[in-house]
């Protein structure tokens, strides 16, 4: 699985968003006071802290993914299900906005490519999505707010049958509930 | 055909064509222009077996009275006709003999069912020759006679006789195309069975998937489920009552159970956690299944009854699917414990696992034969391809070689494997069949793509 150093890596960097969101969040919270925003696209993002006026509503899935850097979603080898350093720093920033809004929960959904077949895929599946629960667990998420489900081959991201294709549909993906 | 119920098939048994000799009004032999006769017969014997070649004559059955009928056929007479060309198309779509059908052949009057015109037939080239009747009685119900002769031996060489509901009159040219291949190639009968399937439309990422059934042959197609929520993999129980399948209704992947009588279904377990992957034992009193706790997935099965579900499999890999060996004793099953999906077997209680697959890539979906001598797989090395082994792992064998072929399913007699090929790119998918040859490969007609193909075992 993850190597430990990378691990370490991974935690400095999350304290440093834990910083930024400390700052997003008080923005945010007088964002709450405005009327809900009926949904600007996801680009007219971030950087600066006025900028969450025009931004997504603060708690919703648009305004998750912006916080998780944009990957609501990790990605594996085939039949892999390791969380490399690339999916720690997504689940990094996942567990960081999943901290701050301890009334969201999220379902973890575990999906396959193409190229298995159907009952181990749907298996594959429940291994991916819990690989990434047990991470955000790991970073102190409430196990009870996360939920998980496999999809198997049933959802493909990506529709080609193309390795390309394949590498973006093995994959896990964080889905927040109100 | 019928609408949404299941009529129960009152198929009565051979004392019917004791009780009535054909006799009475001749109807003239509606002898229709002899065609061209449909490329002789070939000298050359297939490898295994020569009766693959038997030159068959299947002309319309006669009737004694051109009635009307209670089936979707017409009356007594097309009925004949249609019933020689079922059991025409059941033999001649899976590769066996070389039948020609009623179109080109001229029609028995009632009373020669029984006395066959000899010169006739072996005029034409024909070996063998089946010959039937179609009797509408009073109380709408069907007696249907089927006959086997041999051309060249003048003789009879069996005789069945059935008394069904109009509705079920395809059973009748289904059991009579079962005598007939039962008796020339002595294997066991397949035709008179039924499928269940995943019925599949819509774009790749947003397919619509119901659970439907049909007969062998494609006809008396029915759609169980809406398409709402997802169905997946389903299994005929051995008493084609009810059908286990997987279904996100209510959002999560969990097995249920469906009545086909009451049209009602009913979750196999009570926990909430995810199970997929379901098979019957062969005596239906055993559910088989796959069950996810916090990422793995093991092996499992219940009784019917209920009660306390047994662990079979106990392990950090996934343990998945299985298959029973005709005689219950035995699990086949597909298990990553090694790193890469393998087959294994182990006893019906868990114990003495093995794994039997030793091929490289991967090996997955074993199915083991009603017959019990070989276990068709999906063997993944690139492409998926059907294959079969011997239950001890040996004599590896592929059936299919294209981009992606899987799950196969076995016919009642262990003679045929159905399975689904998915298209690249398209990912449309479709049910096919092989024989045991590899030779004698086709697409089976269904009204909507099709996947996950469970064939049932032959019907009372």
């Amino acid at each position: 699985m993850t190597a430990p150093l990378g691990f370490r890596t991974l935690v400095l960097l999350g304290a440093g968003a834990l910083a930024l969101s400390a700052c997003s969040s008080t923005g945010s919270k007088s964002a709450q006071q405005l009327p809900p925003d009926p949904g600007n696209a996801v680009a007219t993002s971030t950087n600066t802290p006025s900028s969450t006026l025009n931004g997504p509503n603060p708690g919703t899935q648009a305004d998750f993914l912006i916080a998780a850097g944009g990957s609501d979603t990790i990605f594996f080898d085939t039949d892999q299900y390791n969380i490399d350093t690339v999916d720690a720093a997504a689940l990094q920033a996942q567990a960081q906005w999943l901290l701050r809004y301890q009334g969201k929960r999220a379902s973890l959904e575990g999906h396959c490519d193409e190229r298995g077949t159907r009952d181990y895929n749907l298996a594959l599946g429940e291994r991916r999505a819990n690989a990434a629960k047990n991470y955000l667990v790991g970073l102190g998420v409430d196990a009870a707010r996360l939920t998980t489900i496999s999809y198997g081959k049933e959802r493909p991201a990506a529709l080609g049958s193309s390795e390309d294709a394949w590498s973006k549909n093995r994959r896990a993906v964080t889905i927040t509930i109100d | 055909m019928k609408p949404w119920f299941l009529t129960f098939a009152a198929l009565i048994a051979a004392p019917a064509l004791a009780q009535q000799p054909p006799q009475a009004v001749a109807s003239a032999p509606a002898a229709n222009a002899p065609a061209a006769d449909e490329g002789g017969l070939s000298g050359e014997v297939s490898d295994e077996s020569e009766w693959q070649d038997l030159g068959i004559a299947i002309p319309a059955f006669a009737t004694n009275q051109d009635m009307a009928t209670q089936t979707n056929a017409g009356s007594t007479a097309s009925l004949g006709r249609t019933l020689a060309e079922v059991i025409t198309a059941n033999l001649k779509n899976n590769g066996l003999f070389k039948p020609t059908g009623p179109v080109s052949l001229p029609r028995p009057a009632y009373e020669q069912v029984q006395a066959p015109e000899y010169p006739i037939w072996s005029g034409r080239g024909a070996e063998m020759l089946v010959q039937g009747f179609v009797r509408a009685n009073p109380d709408g119900q069907l007696t249907i006679g089927c006959y086997l002769y041999d051309v060249s031996l003048k003789q009879q060489l069996a005789k069945a006789g059935w008394v069904v509901a109009a509705a079920d009159w395809r059973r009748a040219a289904h059991k009579c195309a079962d005598m007939v291949y039962s008796r020339l190639s002595g294997e066991s009968p397949f035709f008179d069975s039924r499928v269940a399937y995943i019925a599949e439309t819509g774009p790749k990422n947003h397919r619509m998937k119901r659970l439907a059934i049909m007969d062998s042959d494609g006809a008396n197609h029915r759609f169980i489920t809406t398409g709402q929520a997802t169905a997946l993999t389903p299994r005929f129980s051995p008493d084609y009552q009810s059908i286990l399948y997987l279904s996100y209704l209510n959002g999560n992947p969990r097995i249920y159970v469906y009545d086909l009588n009451a049209n009602t279904q009913k979750l196999i377990t009570a926990n909430k956690y995810p199970t997929f992957a379901p098979r019957w034992s062969p005596d239906g009193k055993w559910i088989l299944y796959s069950m996810a706790i916090a990422g793995n997935t093991d092996v499992y099965k219940v009784s019917i009854q209920g009660g306390e579900p047994i662990k079979l499999t106990d392990g950090p890999g996934i343990d998945v699917g299985g298959s029973f060996s005709p005689d219950g004793t035995k699990i086949v099953f597909e298990s990553d414990r090694s790193g890469s999906q393998q087959v294994y077997v182990m006893n019906a209680d868990g114990s003495d696992q093995k794994r039997i697959s030793f091929f490289g890539g991967r090996a997955a979906t074993p199915e083991w034969s009603p017959r019990g001598d070989q276990i068709a797989f999906t063997h993944i090395a690139g492409n998926l391809r059907i294959a079969v082994m011997s239950p001890g792992g040996g004599d590896l064998r592929y059936l299919t070689d294209s981009w992606q072929d899987e799950a196969p399913t076995w016919a009642p007699n262990g003679r045929i494997i159905q399975f689904f090929r998915t298209e690249r790119n398209s990912g449309k998918a479709a049910i096919w069949q092989v024989d045991l040859t590899g030779r004698n490969e086709r697409r089976l007609p269904t009204p909507v793509d099709g996947s996950d193909p469970a064939w049932g075992p032959i019907r009372p």
